[in-house]
């Protein structure tokens, strides 16, 4: 039972393929092995490497805007010679362009760091490293993923070098502010360049997307049944569901978008004065947007935490030396978040004069994450409980993640409830909640994969030390950021405000703002620990050996050095499911997926 | 001066290479891997993990003694009292014991749990009773909320019935606001957008009689305690939306459509300077005032902007004057109908 499989062809038609590889090898041109490469672990390598450097620029943004909230009106010479005369004037950061920051800091953390470095880095090099797989169903659209993503990420960029600045209208980019150019700066060419980029990202998108589903799908090996898959996969297929499902749906919502800006239509606007006289725009509205943008956009939040919930579920069960605690009701949590997430767009619209009756619906659907959501919490906890837990970096982090989870989801319960939503919507509350919930457990999730997979991905190891110290750094001040902006929506401060000192009444909360940006200074600069340690171990790290986290997962089953292929020889034939750790009768506290199942020894858990 | 800042970039790098490398010369010494986990390491990040649950717990409640007078001040609408009631049950039962209780459980493992060589985990993959356990209390939780908040919800909500309501138009645009009173007829006059001009700054269809007697007032709209106000919202230009933090009212203002949201204020701007609470708040509040060398102010409802709508987002908002309605009606009387507005 459970070990015919229909991989066994392409198993057969894989090794065949692999002579041929052996043969490729000396004709591979640094363009082809570095650039245009259609490895899985080159493509994921090169997402890795992008994001971090999208995610250094989003992170630097964020410093520059946070240091304008706490000392709103001083001279910061950095932020001049940063931004430059036009736009730091002094170095007192200009209004606009503190919304511009704004803006792309969001865009890129979401978009380019969170889904398209989280998952392309992870989704690239897991899938094939754990089902058994050569590499991905499709090299070529592979590669194209990760060019389109490249593209993407370079046009971000360059908007913010323009003349009337990038797009600043919130990485929402609510219409009619976002559609009319007079309406504000950023809503020049600016945002033509954010709407192409982000056009040519739901392509890298897609394209990545597709390619992971029918990876998994069709190409595991033998044995490797569905429910034999490490929760990473379930959790990289699920995601890519998702994705492909939701992302169509922006596509249409921004190419409405370019319409009404550049062809004079009339989709999102209707009875608009501006610049001094009357749009003939009628007929339309600004909600259908909100509601096209938010049936990608809730999806979202999922494609952005699910990898990192797959990637926790991974670490804390190898680090703890246990199976982690229900598989199975992990998988249907996932499934329930992931089918549940297309119900629930309406919950970030109950203020925008959308009928009340819908919003209450989508309370109710709303409410109803919060309960596989739980169980996934507690699953984790109990996989924790009586464990043997080992402290890599990786670990750490990993508990990092459940706690922002948690921590970020109990107040996901208030905002959720319409009724209590009326008063902190839109405030600093909300801010908070997303950024710990959503923020920072996908970046925890991330980070914990690094260090982790790094091993795989580079062939040596991090700095433990350096680790240590990143994770300390980081999860200290990343609760110090964003926990005491709770209280900043406790007091009615409203997102996006330049300054919250042009009217007397947040005066009093001068404090909790400099808190906040003390802490995200300490946070940024700790993250150079971080960019050291890896670029330093890419290098100069520790060689590393074949399995040094005594993993049961098939990814630790390769060579040490990257090779086309994966695997010298046949693929491996999986036995067992992957969670196999400190399982009694054992002599190892570990037993790898691909050691044939005992006279008697049950799977999956059983014992 | 940037010479001398790249010239110090630039020692900095040589010293941090020579230090590599006397740490890389140093680590070719050992036996152990730098990587490999040692259980002093277990031991250290384990006692890390619950130094830092009581250092999370102490910095949570540090913030909610320390910035107690700082939250809004008790509601001043009749419907806030509800979702302030409902808000504390929800915080005070759930939302904060959850939190605290899953991360004590949390951390507290991560601690007691700590590897060490000797030890060996235990293998327990799954219960279904413990399962169905944390599926079915949350379940009930969640019911509880979703039954008090769509009840609650839903009387917000709802239109506004009161046959002694006042309307109150808001108009938003860049970046200001102001309200429109129905004048004598009681009706707002219909409008338009394509009149809007410097002396019909809201759009009114001046063919609409109507209009004539409405009233439009700026930077500060008065209120009379105890009456149920409809606010209708337009907006002429992007999204907007008007925030009354106090009264929790809040409703986004759309081009193109008409919102609304009801709301009863229960006290006065007067009686409101006047409690206690607020007086603590507004202590804090004029401190620091002194510190910026600005003027000490007194209590006032506000309107805020609350949808980002260009530069001069963060400094849109309006005053709010909630009177007795002898005080309001006299102040009524006094402003200006549009067609005399528009006959100047």
């Amino acid at each position: 039972m459970g070990t015919k499989h229909t991989a066994t062809l392409e198993h057969e038609h894989a090794t065949h393929h692999d002579h041929a590889h052996d043969h490729d090898e000396h004709h591979e041109t640094f363009v082809s092995k570095y650039i245009f490469s259609m490895d899985h672990k080159m493509i994921s390598r090169q997402f890795l490497i992008t994001a971090v450097i999208m995610a250094c620029v989003a992170m630097t943004m964020s410093v520059i805007f946070r240091m304008q909230l706490a000392w709103p009106g001083e001279k910061f010479a950095f932020v001049n010679a940063l931004l430059g005369d036009k736009w730091a004037k002094d170095g007192i950061l200009d209004p606009n362009m503190y919304l511009a920051l704004v803006t792309i800091h969001g865009t890129i953390m979401v978009f380019m760091v969170l889904t398209g470095g989280l998952s392309g880095t992870f989704a690239n090099l897991l899938i094939p490293y754990q089902i058994g797989a050569r590499d991905m169903a499709s090299g070529f659209l592979n590669m194209l993923s990760y060019w389109f993503f490249f593209a993407s990420s370079a046009i971000m960029l360059a908007s913010c070098f323009i003349e009337d600045g990038p797009a600043s209208g919130g990485w929402t980019i609510y219409p009619p502010l976002s559609a009319l150019p007079e309406a504000m700066p950023g809503s020049k060419l600016g945002m033509t360049m954010w709407l192409v980029s982000m056009a040519i990202f739901i392509v890298s998108s897609l394209l990545g997307g597709l390619n992971y589903i029918i990876t998994v799908i069709n190409l595991r090996t033998k044995g490797m049944k569905m429910t034999r898959m490490p929760l990473t996969v379930w959790a990289f297929l699920i995601t890519a569901i998702l994705g492909v499902l939701s992302f169509p749906v922006l596509f249409s919502c921004a190419l409405l978008l370019i319409f009404d800006r550049s062809m004079g239509t009339s989709f999102y606007l209707s009875d608009i004065y501006i610049g001094g006289r009357p749009l003939d725009n009628v007929g339309g509205s600004p909600i259908l947007f909100e509601h096209l943008f938010w049936f990608l956009g809730h999806p979202e939040v999922y494609i952005v935490l699910l990898p990192a919930l797959g990637i926790t579920s991974e670490v804390i069960s190898t680090m703890a030396r246990k199976p982690i605690f229900g598989y199975r009701a992990m998988i249907g949590s996932m499934l329930a978040i992931g089918f549940l997430s297309f119900i629930v767009w309406g919950h970030h619209m109950y203020m925008t004069g959308m009928n009340p009756f819908l919003g209450s619906v989508f309370v109710f659907t709303t409410l109803l994450i919060a309960i596989p959501s739980a169980v996934k919490a507690f699953n984790y906890i109990t996989t924790l409980w009586k464990g043997n837990v080992q402290y890599t970096p990786a670990m750490l982090f990993s508990i990092g993640l459940v706690s922002s989870f948690i921590s970020g989801g109990v107040t996901g319960i208030i905002l959720a409830d319409s009724a209590l939503d009326i008063n902190v919507h839109d405030t600093y509350f909300v801010v908070a909640h997303f950024h710990i919930v959503m923020g920072l457990s996908a970046i925890f999730g991330m980070f914990a994969g690094v260090y982790h997979w790094f091993p795989k991905m580079f062939l040596r190891m991090m700095n433990k030390k350096l680790g240590y110290l990143h994770f300390w750094i980081t999860f200290i001040a990343a609760y110090g950021v964003f926990f005491p902006q709770h209280f900043l929506g406790l007091a009615g401060v409203p997102r996006r405000y330049y300054t919250n000192s042009n009217f007397p009444m947040f005066d009093n909360l001068v404090d909790i703002n400099e808190i906040c940006t003390v802490f995200a200074i300490i946070g940024a600069l700790g993250q150079l620990v971080f960019l050291f340690n890896f670029f330093y171990s890419i290098f100069r790290g520790d060689k590393a050996p074949q399995n040094p986290w005594n993993s049961n997962t098939l990814e630790w089953t390769t060579p040490v050095a990257n090779i086309h292929g994966n695997w010298p020889g046949k693929l491996p034939v999986v036995h067992r499911w992957a969670y196999d750790y400190s399982k009694p009768g054992q002599n190892e506290d570990f037993v790898p997926q691909t050691v044939p199942l005992a006279d008697g020894e049950h799977d999956g858990g059983e014992h | 001066m940037k010479l001398l800042v790249l010239l110090a970039i630039l020692l900095l790098i040589i010293a941090g290479h020579q230090l590599l490398r006397i740490i890389e010369l140093s680590r070719g010494l050992k036996k152990t891997k730098e990587w490999e986990l040692t259980n002093s390491d277990n031991n250290t990040m384990g006692k890390g993990m619950l130094i830092f649950m009581f250092a999370f717990f102490a910095f949570f409640f540090w913030q909610v003694v320390r910035w107690k007078d700082r939250a809004l001040p008790e509601s001043a609408s009749e419907h806030g009292f509800k979702i302030d009631w409902l808000w504390d049950v929800n915080m005070n039962f759930i939302v904060i014991p959850v939190f605290l209780i899953t991360n004590f459980f949390l951390f507290w493992f991560a601690y007691k749990y700590r590897g060490n060589t000797n030890n060996k985990a235990t293998f327990f993959a799954h219960s279904n009773k413990l399962e169905m356990l944390w599926t079915i209390i949350p379940a009930v939780a969640l019911a509880f909320i979703i039954i008090f908040g769509l009840k609650y919800w839903n009387e917000i909500m709802d239109d506004a019935k009161d046959p002694n309501k006042i309307t109150i138009e808001l108009y938003a645009k860049q970046f200001d606001w102001s309200a429109r009173y129905t004048g004598k007829d009681g009706k707002l006059g219909t409008t338009d957008y394509r009149q809007i001009s410097g002396g019909n700054s809201v759009g009114l269809d001046t063919n609409d009689v109507l209009c004539n007697d409405d009233i439009i007032v700026k930077d500060e709209f008065h209120i009379p305690i105890g009456r149920e106000i409809e606010l209708l919202m337009r907006s002429r230009d992007v999204i907007h939306s008007a925030y009354l933090p106090h009264f929790r009212a809040q409703m986004n203002c759309v081009p193109g459509l008409v919102t609304a949201f009801k709301f009863k204020p229960v006290k006065t701007t007067e009686e409101m300077r006047k409690d206690p609470y607020v007086i603590q708040m507004m202590k804090g509040i004029n401190d620091q005032r002194a510190k910026f060398g600005k003027e000490p102010v007194l209590f006032d409802y506000l309107l805020l902007c609350n949808k980002i709508c260009g530069a001069s987002h963060y400094g849109m908002q309006m005053n709010i004057v909630v009177e007795s309605e002898k005080d309001y009606n006299a102040w009524l009387a006094k402003q200006a109908t549009f067609k005399k507005v528009a006959s100047k």
